[in-house]
């Protein structure tokens, strides 16, 4: 705290310390993507303890699913993070073929791929542009809702829905594509393609950004680690790890053969760093500009993957196959699997007692580890740079509260 | 899980810690004495060769049927199982710790398991072990800060365990 005085001359409260006083930040603040409530422990301007309260959205799913068969819990993962219900369908689906051994076709394990990767560039856009509204930045949150209103068409078209999709399903998924999508799809790769340097320069590399952000809340990889953090978090202290390349086999199974590089920093440098604004002479790795960046790195990722799986799956001559049965048998014993979603790894929970309907069901939420580190990241900062923090967890509230 | 060697020298290190181990099914996990738990946990992270630096996961499942005629049916005895999902960021490996308790301690209705906390091992295991406590009912000795998390405070019972009935009412709200 000294240190911080000594720095900084504008910071005059400490002298003459003023009396300690409790700010309740939500539940309905803006700058808390959903109900969360902060309690801040304020001494002047500084921030001396941090409690989030949760629950506000709490609606028990997980009792829900012990009364549901296995395909009929879909709707209600996406519920969860309602911002990438793909990838939520896909978690319990997998948990669910990983526990009865079954594989899908190739033809849709690549549309899988193309589906998922489709809706974690949607959710990074929310990320990013609710990030911009956090600082107080209006226009990158409307560039950003420009492009996913796109992607949200492309879903629409296939499922019907917007934003919970219930597609991706045990043993397959509810439909194939309608026909002239791939192209549809590819028409918005390459409309969306250049803009991303737009958002760059908007964010990425704007003065006020980068003061905002750099050197803001960083996370060591050893706390990172020990408070369970996954995604994007983990990766923006520097921690090599991506489900997508070192998780089970069944997920894994599924990315074999596509080429794509971890968004992380190694030796000082990002994947393909050449191509993007350099990192900030002020930003260190853990903060909340790295959070931010290795996001913006997924974007492209995953639109290299997509290019990938819309060539592979239009190569593919076999058909779709059907989903499972709605009532499917599910043997006795249990599975827990963990798939890596935008937010970080969500993991699903499975036991069964040989009926179709399961006997506990539980959900690992990503958002909930990440949130949990908050307190430690947020003891001694300003009150200003809480939403800086919070924000760049990207968490969702429907995904902690369950 | 990659390697069972480990498993060997868990023995060794912790003297009556493992109770039963189940590696030939899809999950392979292994069963601790509740009374040995932090002990094992704390050897698994900080002394075992694959470090188990992460705890990713707490769950509790509540092994009770409420229906007479079925329970009549089931192989088990009513219990409260907790289960832990440990990860490696080194190793890429996984682990699954499977802990056995009463349903009520001392077969006291009303009075809930005690299990020691890992918080001190794994500081993840904090907000874990509070959804554990407010949704299963497991009391975690030795966490700093015990409190419902996901509930109201003043809540009243555990929605997770098979014999829950939702309350008729909650301040002036209809329940059912």
């Amino acid at each position: 705290m000294s240190q911080i005085l000594d720095d900084d001359q504008r910071i005059i409260e400490f002298d003459v310390r003023t009396d300690e006083m409790l700010v309740n930040m939500g539940p309905q603040h803006p700058s808390t993507h959903g109900v969360l409530r902060l309690v801040l422990r304020t001494d002047g301007e500084i921030v001396s303890e941090m409690e989030p309260h949760i629950g506000y959205l709490h609606r028990c799913a997980e009792k829900i699913g012990e009364n549901l068969t296995a395909r009929q819990w879909i709707p209600y993962t996406d519920r969860m993070d309602y911002l990438a219900a793909m990838n939520m369908n896909l978690g319990w689906s997998l948990a669910v073929e990983k526990l009865l051994r079954y594989q899908v076709s190739e033809k849709a394990k690549h549309l899988r791929v193309l589906i998922v990767e489709l809706n974690r560039i949607a959710s990074h856009l929310v990320g990013m542009g609710a990030y911009g509204l956090d600082l107080g930045t209006f226009s990158p949150f409307l560039y950003a809702f420009r492009e996913r209103e796109k992607i949200l068409d492309l879903f629409e078209e296939v499922c019907g829905a917007r934003l919970t999709y219930s597609y991706i399903t045990v043993g397959g998924m509810t439909a194939d594509l309608p026909p002239g999508w791939l192209q549809r799809c590819e028409a918005f790769l390459d409309q969306f393609e250049p803009i991303i340097q737009e958002y760059h320069a908007l964010l990425t590399t704007n003065a006020i950004f980068v003061k905002r952000t750099a050197k803001i809340g960083v996370l060591s990889p050893e706390m990172a680690i020990d408070y369970g953090c996954t995604g994007p978090v983990l990766r923006g202290s520097g921690v090599d790890i991506d489900l997508r390349r070192d998780g089970e086999s069944i997920y894994t199974a599924m990315y074999d053969g596509y080429a794509f590089e971890v968004a992380v920093m190694k030796n000082g440098h990002y994947p393909r760093d050449h191509e993007y604004p350099a990192v900030p002479r002020d930003a260190i790795l853990g903060d909340c500009w790295h959070r931010f960046f290795v996001r913006m790195l997924e974007v492209v990722q995953s639109m290299d993957l997509i290019r990938q799986s819309i060539d592979r799956y239009s190569q593919c001559k076999g058909a779709l196959g059907e989903p499972l049965k709605l009532a499917e048998k599910l043997p006795a014993g249990d599975t827990y699997l963990e798939t890596e979603c935008p937010k970080g790894q969500m993991g699903f929970y499975l036991v069964t007692d040989g009926t179709s309907i399961p006997w506990r069901v539980r959900a690992r939420s990503s958002s909930f580890s990440n949130l949990a580190v908050s307190p430690e990241l947020c003891r001694g900062c300003l009150i200003a740079d809480v939403p800086a923090i919070v924000g760049s967890l990207d968490v969702v509230m429907g995904e902690i509260d369950r | 899980m990659r390697g069972t060697d480990f498993i060997s020298e868990l023995e060794a290190a912790v003297d009556g810690a493992l109770i039963g181990r189940h590696l030939d099914v899809v999950d392979p996990w292994l069963e601790i004495a509740a009374d040995k738990l932090l002990e094992t946990c704390r050897w698994l992270k900080d002394l075992c060769e694959i470090r188990f630096d992460g705890l990713q996961c707490i769950t509790a499942i509540d092994w009770f049927e409420p229906d007479p005629k079925k329970a009549a049916k089931v192989e088990w005895e009513p219990h409260t199982e907790v289960i832990y999902h440990l990860w490696s960021t080194k190793a890429r490996a996984s682990l699954v710790l499977k802990v056995k308790l009463p349903r009520w301690q001392g077969n006291e209705e009303g009075k809930i398991p005690e299990l020691s906390s890992v918080v001190s091992v794994w500081r993840g295991a904090d907000w874990h072990e509070r959804e554990v406590f407010d949704l299963s009912g497991v009391q975690f000795n030795g966490h700093p800060d015990l409190r419902r998390i996901l509930c109201p405070e003043d809540w009243d019972g555990y929605p997770l365990r098979k014999d829950y009935e939702m309350p008729l009412e909650y301040h002036g709200m209809r329940g059912r």
